[in-house]
């Protein structure tokens, strides 16, 4: 029989890493996302599968102890949002230089500094254009469900350890707060330490005879040497952009309208789709789920059969951007983004496109309603 | 005058005083000649020869002079940034609770800008071992003022003396640490004299030991010298070092194991 429950989103991707085989979990506490540690500190995964969860001093220090475990060849978590995100960008591009695998959650929040504690998805740039110093990419995955807030944990590690990379998943506060049925796994294995040292032979395992030493450092003080790390970073996005794109298609075959959102944007997107196809208005959805690798060719495939398009975010326009390059300009693209923690209605965004790319501009403005 | 001995004819076993510990590798140094870094690794390292522990130990270095620290020890290593290295070790510990897991941390990298790493890690009572060179200067950097510069001393940032009443006073780390109960053996040593060496070694080889007790976190700060950033012959420093540093950074042990 399945195993469905009524989930959180933030508990929905502890409960995932859990059966995904997590090794540890290091966090600290931030709304709204704080769910996770304490759905791992109650639930008891040390004794369900020997997972180690630990609360941090900082996110600094939890990040730090994430490329510590990391290194050791170990499947490592950290969540935070939004703030918490930037403290632990030192060690995200620590990790970039050493090319580990781990998974982080970021439950966006609204921004800059303390901002809100509402869903937001300004924090885009930050996730996809690398977020800390050096010239770094990660995957990124956008969940729009309760479901993949757990499935993308999973997913997360896979292309974790297929490429050497951090993945972060990109969520908000939205999906980390709602609740929805969740269809769960079976309960996977944790790795042995002997099956770690098999599977990673560059982990810091402790050096054996039969090896030389393993070392993980981002140094190299020699500029040629540091040229030729940096373009074997460049060559592998390379390879991820070729090979990992993911993303839904709602109502493309016909569409001359598009939208293009990710997260909680596309689930709203959704819903304004219904309501525009209702109104014979040809309609049709892009989610991209990897926001890196982005979904390029396809965007630039859907240009020449769309009129328009219209990017929704919660953001004052950041993935506008990348929606724009791919298009290159072959077709109108608009952004509508609701800021600090509002999040758009579907008839606001359905009415926003409409008026973009079909109705007369001279007519009434819709006024989104006052929160 | 009596004819001159060969190579062959000294290295035999019998005149062997000294040798290198096969856990340091061939690669040269890169500390200035004079400093305390070299023989600081070369106890830790002959220590985990001798208690067999190579394959069982996982070594974390800092940022600092140490940073490439991994270029001569001959175990499994990873480079943190700087001041996390606590950090790092606790996420290695957590996963590998049976290995051997330690920091080589300088005294800008622990008591400045990892100051809060180290008393979480302190406090949590990590099971890790700490190695702590206290030369109270930023080497690598160029000789800037540390949170251990002593009043009166002049660095690149201090260059008329630290004043403490801008600049705040040099901060006792190991004495503020070993106040933790997650601590379990708190010493400080210094490695300039071969009486001081011996006496280093012998702290070092009981916080590797204690580890495998699993009762806390093991401490051993390393007062050194820095030639290059004092700005004085090897000597000189050295001399320095014993009539200033000594003094508020007296040596010995700090906290030890009840006895049970």
């Amino acid at each position: 029989m399945k195993d469905i429950r009524l989930m959180k989103g933030n508990e929905a991707f502890a409960e995932g890493i859990i059966r995904a085989g997590c090794d540890g979990y290091f966090g600290y506490p931030i709304t709204p996302q704080s769910e996770v540690l304490e759905y791992l500190s109650t639930t008891n995964p040390k004794e369900r599968t020997g997972m180690v969860v630990l609360q941090a001093e900082s996110e600094i220090a939890s990040i730090h102890m994430v490329y510590g475990g990391a290194a050791a060849g170990k499947r490592v978590v950290t969540s935070s949002s939004s703030p918490g995100i930037s403290l632990m960008q030192e060690g995200i591009s620590f990790m970039a230089g050493t090319e580990l695998p781990c998974l982080l959650l970021n439950v966006v929040r609204g921004g800059p500094g303390l901002g809100t504690i509402q869903p937001s998805q300004s924090d885009y740039f930050q996730a996809v254009k690398g977020g800390g110093h050096g010239d770094y990419k990660m995957i990124v995955l956008a969940p729009a469900s309760v479901q993949e807030m757990y499935d993308f944990a999973k997913l997360g590690f896979d292309l974790a350890f297929k490429h050497r990379i951090q993945v972060m998943i990109l969520s908000d506060g939205a999906i980390g707060q709602m609740m929805e049925k969740v269809e769960l796994d079976d309960q996977m294995p944790r790795l042995t330490d002997a099956e770690i040292v098999k599977r990673y032979p560059w982990a810091t395992t402790g050096k054996t005879p039969d090896r030389k030493r393993n070392i993980i450092t981002s140094l190299d003080l020699n500029p040629v040497k540091q040229e030729i790390i940096n373009q074997n970073l460049q060559k592998k996005f390379k390879h991820i952009e070729e090979t990992e794109v993911r993303f839904e298609k709602i109502q493309c075959d016909d569409a001359e309208y598009l939208f293009v959102a990710y997260g909680s944007s596309a689930r709203i997107c959704q819903k304004a789709v219904l309501l525009g196809r209702a109104q014979g208005i040809k309609v049709g959805l892009l989610r991209p789920i990897t926001l890196f690798p982005f979904p390029t060719e396809e965007l630039a495939r859907l240009a020449e059969q769309v009129h328009g398009m219209q990017v929704i975010e919660m953001s004052a326009g950041q993935m506008v951007e990348d929606v724009r390059l791919a298009v290159n300009g072959r077709v109108p693209v608009a952004h509508y983004g609701r800021l600090g923690g509002i999040i758009p209605a579907p008839d606001e965004v359905l009415h926003v496109l409409e008026q973009n790319f079909i109705t007369s501009k001279t007519e009434k403005k819709y006024e989104p309603a006052a929160y | 005058m009596s004819q001159l001995l060969t190579r062959e004819e000294i290295c035999v076993p019998e005149n062997e005083v000294y040798h290198r510990t096969c856990l340091l590798t061939d690669a040269a140094l890169t500390y200035c000649p004079g400093c305390g870094h070299g023989t600081a690794h070369r106890l830790i390292m002959e220590v985990i020869e001798e208690m067999g522990l190579q394959a069982d130990t996982i070594g974390v270095a800092p940022v600092g002079c140490s940073v490439l620290a991994y270029d001569f020890m001959d175990i499994d290593m990873q480079q943190a940034a700087h001041g996390r290295a606590p950090a790092v070790a606790t996420g290695i510990k957590r996963l590998y609770p049976d290995k051997f897991v330690f920091t080589y941390q300088g005294d800008g990298d622990l008591a400045a800008i990892g100051t809060g790493e180290t008393l979480h890690a302190c406090n949590r009572g990590e099971n890790i071992t700490i190695f702590f060179v206290n030369n109270g200067i930023y080497g690598m950097t160029g000789g800037q003022m540390a949170p251990t510069t002593l009043p009166g001393m002049k660095t690149a940032t201090s260059p008329f003396g630290r004043d403490t009443e801008s600049m705040g006073y040099p901060l006792k780390i190991t004495e503020l640490i070993a106040m933790l109960p997650g601590t379990y053996y708190v010493t400080r040593q210094s490695v300039h004299t071969p009486q001081n060496v011996r006496k280093a070694k012998k702290a070092i080889e009981k916080a590797i030991q204690y580890q495998k007790l699993n009762r806390g976190l093991n401490f051993v700060e390393i007062v050194s010298n820095c030639n290059s950033g004092w700005k004085m012959t090897p000597l000189e420093s050295n001399k320095w070092m014993e009539e200033n540093m000594f003094p508020y950074y007296p040596l010995g042990d700090i906290k030890v194991p009840k006895q049970n």
